[in-house]
């Protein structure tokens, strides 16, 4: 059986992150729910900040270099998508546009993603909905109807189903995003040249 | 002459980062016109300009710069980097090349590209989003009106034709040689494989292996509508180079100039684009190096187009650029590219050799006819 792909992608910038940490508890809950349906799965996470320079470049010379294309292709090659940013402003972080912005437009589309977000209090939770939807809307992705915010106080907040603590959030969105990835035949990237209309197709 | 070596000048105005002055247009257009010459002078085979309709560029009239070349040069290809088959009147350039083939004595050659200018399609009444069909319908027009002496045509784009005759007639009756260029578009490599037109890849600004696979699509096309084996596909590509003698020289110097760049400034390092691009800076014998490993990228190609004057670089150090290419670079590229190069490789094709396989396929024909 093909191993499904899962890449996580997480823009938190300080080390330890508690975007990555977030991104983390949602690939394992993941892993396990697809596990749970009998799946394989892969995992790969990918820190932005790694790439931070070179999704800079590719804004301004139009091409990924290497390291990046390389994880642009993974992206597009995955079954599911999990993506988690720190609150900014109100808003996903400069990087983590800048990092879709770099994204093929088609790369995207009809691909589960979990989306997952932090910050320091929780009256900013609904950057998920104002924010992180709408972008993925956009890119007609198949957005997971349970986001996950964590605020630092979730990290030190009983995880029980009596007050919708961290833990069942990530588990419900887990089961979700498991449900929308098994529903669908594993990921193939078409080659661009063998799709590539012939000269009759072009003459309309 | 098995392959080409030529280089093309998108005419930008840029100023020189190192002591802030922006030359005036004038300055430019002359600069370009110095440029061409001494391409010549130093044994290149081919000069290009670019065609633009939006500052920061000057080339707005190719035909009116190459004809001025055409009468102060003797040996040069005049050709385009690129002619706009998409905004541009295909009857126009039909006229306008024609007209330029008789002046420079069939010295003349164009590359069809697309245009990357948005406003550019709507000041010309197109519309960016058909950029593929207008370059397919146009093309088929421009063909028709350099092959056919009296055309009936009706199409999407433009106004239809009837009993129309472009002039003057294309020189010997063969049509200028046309290449086609796309960065990122199979379907323009497919246009070109169609029509056995040559494909110039002028990945400048792209990794080499991207350039690999639009350059082999192109092959395998050319090859699968019969007019030749892979490796007899028309092909050409690009590069930039900046050299001086010695090699920390040449990289002080032109690194104000890439950090600033229009294109690609204030992005990767100098030292990052080098890897990832053909761009070379270095000593002749680097630039040689590098420009030598094309062939293990691309097989054996025919047209090899260089960058040597944007980016501000003032005209002193372009002319001396091209002494460089000329003294040190060329004869050692023509040299080694000719070695191990298979027989059955076509040369570039030019005017006269385009003349010759004409007439020889008429007396094919004559002799067909009369056994």
């Amino acid at each position: 059986m093909t191993a499904r792909k899962l890449v996580v992608v997480s823009a938190g910038l300080s080390q330890p992150s508690s975007s990555r940490l977030l991104a983390d508890h949602l690939a394992t809950a993941t892993a396990r729910a697809l596990r749970a349906r009998s799946e394989d799965v892969e995992v790969r996470t990918v820190e932005l900040r790694d790439h931070a320079h070179d999704v800079v470049n590719n804004t301004l010379t139009g091409f990924a270099p290497t390291a990046l294309r390389e994880v642009l292709d993974a992206i597009a090659a995955a079954d599911g998508l999990i993506v988690v940013t720190p609150t900014f402003r109100a808003s996903y972080s400069g990087l983590f546009k800048s990092f879709f912005d770099v994204v093929e437009e088609e790369a995207l589309a009809d691909k589960p993603v979990l989306i997952g977000a932090t910050g320091g209090t929780p009256r900013h939770s609904l950057v998920l909905e104002h924010a992180v939807r709408p972008l993925f809307a956009y890119l007609r992705s198949v957005v997971v109807p349970t986001g996950v915010y964590a605020a630092s106080e979730d990290w030190g907040t009983g995880g029980g189903k009596a007050h919708q603590g961290l833990a069942t959030r990530v588990d419900r969105a887990a089961g979700e995003m498991a449900a929308l990835i098994a529903a669908r035949e594993p990921v193939t990237v078409a080659d661009p040249f063998a799709s590539a209309p012939s000269f009759d197709q072009l003459l309309g | 002459m098995p392959m080409q070596f030529g280089i093309f000048s998108v005419g930008d105005v840029t100023t020189d980062p190192t002591n802030g002055r922006t030359p005036t247009e004038n300055e430019r257009i002359k600069a370009m016109m110095q440029i061409a010459l001494k391409a010549e002078e130093v044994g290149l085979d081919v000069f290009a300009t670019g065609e633009h309709h939006n500052e920061p560029f000057v080339p707005s009239s190719p035909t009116t710069m190459l004809g001025w070349l055409a009468a102060r040069t003797e040996r040069i290809i005049l050709s385009t980097a690129t002619t706009l088959i998409t905004t541009n009147d295909p009857v126009k350039i039909a006229e306008d090349y024609a007209m330029l083939q008789h002046l420079a004595d069939g010295r003349v050659d164009l590359l069809m590209g697309r245009g990357n200018t948005g406003p550019v399609y709507p000041w010309f009444g197109k519309d960016i989003r058909a950029g593929i069909p207008l370059a397919i319908e146009n093309y088929g027009l421009l063909r028709r009106l350099w092959r056919e002496d009296v055309v009936d045509w009706e199409g999407k784009f433009r106004t239809p034709l009837q009993g129309f005759t472009s002039t003057p007639r294309p020189l010997d009756g063969v049509p200028p040689f046309v290449w086609h260029g796309s960065i990122r578009s199979p379907e323009i490599a497919e246009q070109a494989a169609y029509y056995g037109d040559g494909f110039l890849h002028n990945g400048i600004f792209w990794p080499f292996d991207h350039s690999k696979r639009m350059i082999e699509f192109y092959r395998k096309r050319f090859a699968h509508y019969g007019h030749g084996a892979e490796d007899q596909a028309i092909v050409g590509v690009g590069g930039q180079i900046f050299m001086r003698k010695n090699s920390q020289e040449a990289v002080k110097e032109f690194r104000p100039y890439f950090d600033n760049a229009p294109v690609y400034g204030h992005g990767p390092t100098l030292e990052d684009f080098s890897r990832e691009t053909p761009l070379t800076v270095g000593s002749p014998e680097q630039i040689i190096e590098r420009l030598l490993s094309y062939r293990t990228h691309f097989g054996d190609f025919q047209r090899m187009m260089l960058l040597v004057d944007h980016a501000g670089l003032p005209l002193k150090t372009v002319l001396e650029q091209l002494d460089l290419l000329g003294e040190e670079v060329l004869p050692v590229l023509r040299k080694e590219y000719a070695i191990g190069r298979p027989a059955h490789v076509p040369d570039a094709p030019t005017h006269a050799s385009m003349v010759a396989a004409a007439a020889a396929s008429k007396t094919d024909v004559l002799e067909e006819v009369q056994s």
